[in-house]
């Protein structure tokens, strides 16, 4: 045990992350296009992999929408499978 | 008779007229299928996020049409025939995605997703 580690009973509680909401619904967008990389980009984390919905708070479907979408776009080479993203 | 949007990659080492050339083709070839098109967007040269062939950049070209299904088939053999594509993709647009593209197409986005988040 380090001396310096300080070992609190209860964890500390973290600010209250903000209300995630399904900015499909909100904004009452209907179709995610897989040409339009910027907005793809949103959903994918630094590797270029989908973010969960718990992060992206997404609803489910709409992210399954955003799935095939990215999907779509990696076949054709608009995104990468797999790199350290300029993000 | 189905709207369809195909996006095609050719070869970055086709010419420009060899590129309006094979837009040409294909669009008669809908045509000839009893097809129609709505709208053809060339982006042109662009990079590709891997390399694909060895190649790491290709010529894109987006085709949106109206044509009936057993036009597709004919299509894809076409496609993959020509050895100047490098990839192609058919994809079938239901009506949201219709009314999309023809919103992006003349009169841009209203709803803009950061507007006020």
């Amino acid at each position: 045990m380090a001396k310096n580690e300080i070992k609190y009973l209860t964890a500390i509680k973290q600010e209250k992350p903000k209300k995630k909401f399904c900015r499909f619904k909100k904004y009452g967008i209907k179709y995610v296009d897989y040409k339009d990389i910027e907005f793809l980009k949103k959903f994918l984390n630094e590797q270029g992999k989908l973010l969960p919905r718990r992060l992206s708070g997404n609803s489910l479907k709409y992210q399954r929408k955003v799935s095939d979408a990215v999907k779509k776009a990696r076949q054709m080479a608009l995104l990468p499978y797999v790199t350290d993203l300029m993000k | 008779m189905n709207s369809y949007e195909l996006m095609v990659i050719f070869t970055p080492v086709l010419s420009e007229e060899d590129f309006k050339a094979s837009q040409k083709k294909y669009e008669d070839f809908i045509a000839e299928q009893s097809g129609a098109t709505v709208h053809s967007n060339p982006w042109g040269l662009k990079s590709l996020s891997y390399p694909i062939q060895k190649k790491t950049t290709g010529i894109y070209w987006i085709f949106e049409f109206n044509a009936p299904a057993e036009a597709i088939e004919k299509l894809k053999i076409q496609l993959l025939r020509d050895e100047q594509v490098l990839r192609h993709m058919i994809t079938r647009l239901d009506k949201n995605a219709v009314e999309y593209n023809y919103r992006k197409r003349n009169g841009g986005f209203a709803v803009t997703e950061k507007a006020e988040a």
